[in-house]
């Protein structure tokens, strides 16, 4: 079939040109519509390139037919897949059920710019994923990031901008360091494809450049992927950004980050540069231990709910990353599947957020001080979620946990610390989601007394499918296991 | 219907019963209540159904799904599993009616979410019963803290939650921080988690090594008590009675010692742990529990805090006989199950019957009470006699067979630790007997109220409990036959 040979440009294409589209729909209703269905047909595609690429091998598509070092090549292996399962997944899932919650925030006139931004951050993400070459990353991660601010800074909290000034400024930088990363290795290989990259490092005899490279890539990239210490620019973010908006970002947006760096220090470096691995590792693995610990425990401490699950986020990238620095295929296993199993919990989480901010104008702990009597479902949603996160078995959190222990103690010594490590993170977790659930149950309503009640019907609907899905791969996750496991097979291919 | 349905059965009727009592719900408390004792009447027998082709030596499985790579949700109903789901079905009859006496007269809040998590919590017994496998036992081990957390909080007042806090934080960081990588330990020694007779970890693990796997799944399995991870019991006391009674009498300790047992016997293999030095701890450990605990008990002034500390002793009992690792120890550990199950709800009912009756909870205020409720007292009295370990009760048939495996090791710290636990036991139930039978009430006191026997549903309950208590004297083939079948070990 014709059209299927087009899938991988289509992905990126179908958002991308429905964005301008979007903004001439001035009619109620119809701009979150046609964002809706832009969306969901880019999550068609997204399945149908994953049943792809699991029935064979990556799906490479050559732009206008020039062949790969010349002209620009789309590249869809199995961990692009799971990127955009996640990243169209939860943006369809999110706007589906976000129409009231994004309709108190957003003023009517503004939004259809609103969903033409959206749909450039999906463009954007996807295009990350399935970009082949290190520019083009570059270009989709502006679009991106640049439509993410606004996403974050288009309510009406005017604590936003501020918030999303610091975003502005800390991702610039980071895409810039990542910027003089490519220009450094394309002085010394005249090259931009990644694949062609890392043939043509080999002919490279000074590779100190390289090296430099390699050190302004992954710092950029933790950057933007609010790996700890490098997180300040998060919090902040995903607390004043509109509610359905942070849902969508907490699922995918420090992961594709955290995709283009595991994939230049994979493919790229780690076959040209010696002991690159264990730099790696020295690297990553004390951030990744310090932001689960650390993060978890100021997660205690927040009083703000979105806060608290921003710290958590910034915690659970340091698991993904903890995967990773095993530099083992159990390791890299378990760091893809939590990616996808995080973005589940985070999207019924944030989900379950936004249902209560449809009733709450403010979602401080006070605040939402017995909730669950005026809101018995969304609390119900929050507290499966919140055991997700945890990692309580039968939820998708406890597939992660089980597979990145299992990965910790092919270690030695080193994995038993780390083993405890993670334990006590998932000790941490419990206390933070359960300290909400304590308030939320066994509060006293505040004076003011407002009359809550339920959240929307159709919130409620859509917020309990994000829950169940965290049950279902909780119980069957042979998706996510087989994508991550082929995935962390090939990107180390070149180890030994 | 086939054994394997019946098993899904069991495990899927008390949701459905859950659903049914979330419908009639606040509205009609009658059809509500109705409900909860026709799911617990239907699952007993469908428990009870099973019964006879395990006891013919038929171990009826089924698999549900692949989890991961290898270990699959599966069931398997193998005797010590049987036994316990038995008990639990059989007696949350009992606990029904009695619940729905003591709710009412108390006037409790909340009774539908209580009638709701009950049997969510007696599914996941059923669970944990089943289980073929580590991890399906593990899952539902978890359904039961998470389940029964709500029941424990259930007032909603501030010291209520503090404790329920406790209870949720030590039995949910146990599981996770221990349980979770012992379990995942020992699928990469071992490279399966299912329950096999004779066990799966000899020949993959030496050394130390195995002592310390050990240490992670005793105190990782928080619900078994073992001290120092005995706090959360005391303070699941706060909970109604209904729920001390059968669930922190019966169910979720049960679950915990249930598991210890599995764990020893299916997993490390009693003939691999008795080659093993390092794993000779877990005796002194449980010996230590029993004691200390009695000791503890002897301290209390209230009444549910004193069965607690003595259930804490009595869990112990059932640990230190697995580990006492000889065929008629470990039948004694089973028929202990059972024995101590049956007693000590019984006390429980007769504590939540005097606080129904008179609001008193502490044992000072007992003072001749035998008069006013001597149905009540003499259940407890019966209770007592019990777990003091006195013939004809059932506590006697479990001491028995724990001793005849002392004797069979040798082992005199365990048979020392027996007869001083029977002392304090002694030592802390026969002055409340005493005082309740053969002292006046005090006489003025401002506190006294004119009571008589608590609601007839509760009296019910609690006699047909201590009636169990006396007729497991006797009637013990059924659950002898089942504990002998332990592990493929015979009388």
């Amino acid at each position: 079939m014709i059209l299927a040979e087009h899938l991988p440009a289509l992905q990126v294409v179908v958002p991308l040109l429905t964005a301008p589209l979007v903004v001439l729909m001035r009619v109620r209703g119809m701009a979150w519509a046609a964002a809706t269905a832009s969306s969901a047909m880019a999550f068609a595609i997204a399945i149908a390139l994953t049943n792809a690429v699991l029935h064979g091998d990556s799906v490479v598509y050559l732009m206008g037919s020039w062949p790969a070092p010349y002209g620009i090549e789309l590249r869809v292996t199995t961990f692009s897949a799971l990127l955009l399962l996640i990243v169209t997944g939860a943006s369809t899932v999110t706007l589906v059920a976000g129409k009231n919650s994004i309709d108190a925030e957003i003023a009517h006139h503004r939004q259809p710019m609103f969903y033409a931004a959206w749909l450039l951050a999906v463009a954007g993400f996807v295009g990350i994923a399935v970009a082949g070459d290190a520019f083009n990353i570059f270009v989709f991660m502006e679009i991106a990031s640049l439509a993410g601010y606004v996403l974050i800074a288009a309510g009406s909290n005017r604590r936003a901008l501020p918030a999303v000034f610091k975003y502005l400024i800390m991702g610039t930088i980071g895409a810039t360091f990542y910027l003089i990363g490519i220009g450094l290795i394309y002085m010394m290989t005249g090259t931009l494809n990644l694949a062609d990259m890392e043939a043509r490092i080999h002919e490279v005899g000074e590779l100190r450049p390289i090296l430099v490279a390699a050190g302004f890539i992954t710092v950029g990239l933790a950057l933007k992927g609010a790996v700890f210490p490098l997180h300040a620019w998060l919090p902040p973010s995903y607390t004043y950004a509109p509610h359905i908006v942070t849902a969508f970002l907490a699922a995918c947006a420090t992961k594709v980050a955290l995709y283009v760096l595991l994939r230049f220090d994979f493919l790229v470096f780690q076959p040209n540069l010696a002991a690159h691995d264990l730099q790696f590792s020295l690297f990553l693995m004390p951030l990744a231990v310090l932001g689960i610990l650390i993060a978890s425990g100021v997660a205690i401490f927040q009083r703000d709910l979105k806060t608290l699950l921003a710290y958590s986020s910034v915690a659970q990238i340091g698991y993904i990353l903890l995967g990773a620095s095993l530099v083992s295929i159990a390791g890299l296993t378990a760091g893809m599947t939590h990616m996808f199993n995080h973005a589940l919990a985070k999207v019924a989480l944030f989900l379950a957020v936004a249902c209560l901010g449809t009733r709450f104008a403010q979602l401080r702990l006070e605040n939402i001080s017995g909730a669950a009597r005026q809101m018995p479902w969304t609390m119900a949603a929050f507290v499966l979620a919140g055991l997700s996160l945890i990692g309580v078995p039968g939820t998708a959190g406890f597939i992660s946990k089980w597979i990145l222990i299992s990965a910790a103690l092919q270690e030695g010594a080193l994995g038993a610390a780390l083993v405890a490590v993670i334990l006590v993170g998932s000790l941490l977790a419990v206390v933070y989601i359960w300290r909400v659930i304590e308030i939320a149950y066994f509060g006293d309503p505040p004076e003011s007394g407002q009359s809550a009640g339920e959240a929307p019907l159709w919130m409620l609907i859509v917020t309990w499918a994000a829950v169940l899905a965290n049950v279902y791969f909780g119980v069957v996750p042979s998706l996510p296991l087989s994508l991550a496991g082929d995935a962390a097979a090939s990107l180390l291919q070149h180890l030994p | 219907m086939s054994s394997e349905d019946l098993v899904l059965i069991a495990i899927s009727l008390p949701l459905l019963g859950a659903v049914g009592i979330a419908i009639s719900g606040q509205r009609y408390p009658n059809l509500r209540e109705t409900l909860t004792l026709v799911t617990a009447v239907s699952l007993a027998v469908v428990v009870w159904a099973l019964l006879p082709e395990v006891l013919a030596g038929e171990r009826p499985s089924v698999r549900i799904a692949e989890m991961l790579p290898g270990i699959a949700i599966e069931f398997r109903v193998e005797p010590l599993g049987m036994l316990f789901a038995a008990l639990a079905s059989l007696l949350w009859i009992v606990n029904s009616i009695y619940s729905i006496g003591y709710m009412r007269a108390n006037n409790e809040r909340h009774q539908t979410r209580f009638y709701i998590l009950f049997a969510v919590a007696l599914s996941a017994v059923m669970g944990i019963a089943f289980a073929g496998n580590l991890l399906t036992l593990f899952i539902f081990y978890e359904i039961l803290t998470l389940s029964t957390y709500p029941l424990v909080a259930h007032k909603g007042d501030r010291k209520t939650v503090v404790s329920a806090r406790t209870y949720l934080g030590i039995l949910l960081g146990t599981s996770i921080g221990l349980f979770l990588p012992a379990m995942i330990w020992t699928y990469q020694v071992a490279g399966t988690l299912n329950f096999v007779p004779g066990g799966i970890l000899a020949g993959n693990l030496t050394g130390p090594a195995v002592g310390l796997l050990l240490a992670l799944f005793v105190f990782g399995i928080g619900k078994a008590a073992v001290m120092p991870v005995h706090r959360w019991l005391p303070a699941a006391m706060v909970a109604p009675t209904p729920v001390s009674a059968l669930l922190h009498a019966v169910a979720v300790v049960k679950a915990g010692v249930f598991t210890i047992t599995k764990v020893v016997v299916y997993i490390f293999g009693v003939d691999f742990l008795i080659v093993e030095p390092s794993a000779d701890w877990l005796l002194y450990a449980a010996a230590f529990t029993v004691i200390v605990a009695s000791v503890v008990a002897l301290r209390q002034k209230n009444l549910k805090r004193l069965l607690a500390y003595s259930t804490i002793s009595q869990l112990s009992y059932v640990v230190m006989a697995v580990a006492i690792l000889r065929p008629l120890s470990e039948i004694g550990a089973a028929i202990h199950i059972a024995a101590h199950g049956v007693g000590k709800i019984t006390l429980f009912f007769a504590a939540g019957s005097i606080y129904t009756a008179s609001k008193k909870t502490e044992i000072g205020q007992l003072r001749g009470i035998g008069r006013r409720m001597p149905w009540t007292m003499a259940a407890f009295t019966i209770g007592a006699l019990s777990m003091i370990g006195v013939p004809p009760t059932a506590g006697f048939v479990s001491k028995w067979f724990i001793l005849a495996g002392t004797f069979q090791s040798d082992n005199y710290i365990v048979m020392f630790t027996i007869i001083i636990s029977t002392i304090l036991n002694a030592a802390y139930f026969l002055p409340i007997i005493y005082f309740a039978w053969f002292r006046q009430e005090q006489d003025g006191a401002a506190t006294t109220v004119d009571h008589g026997e608590a609601p007839f549903a509760v009296v019910m309950a609690l006699t047909v409990t201590a009636a169990l208590t006396l007729l497991f004297f006797p009637f013990n083939e059924l659950v002898l036959d089942l504990a002998s079948q332990l592990g493929g070990t015979t009388k």
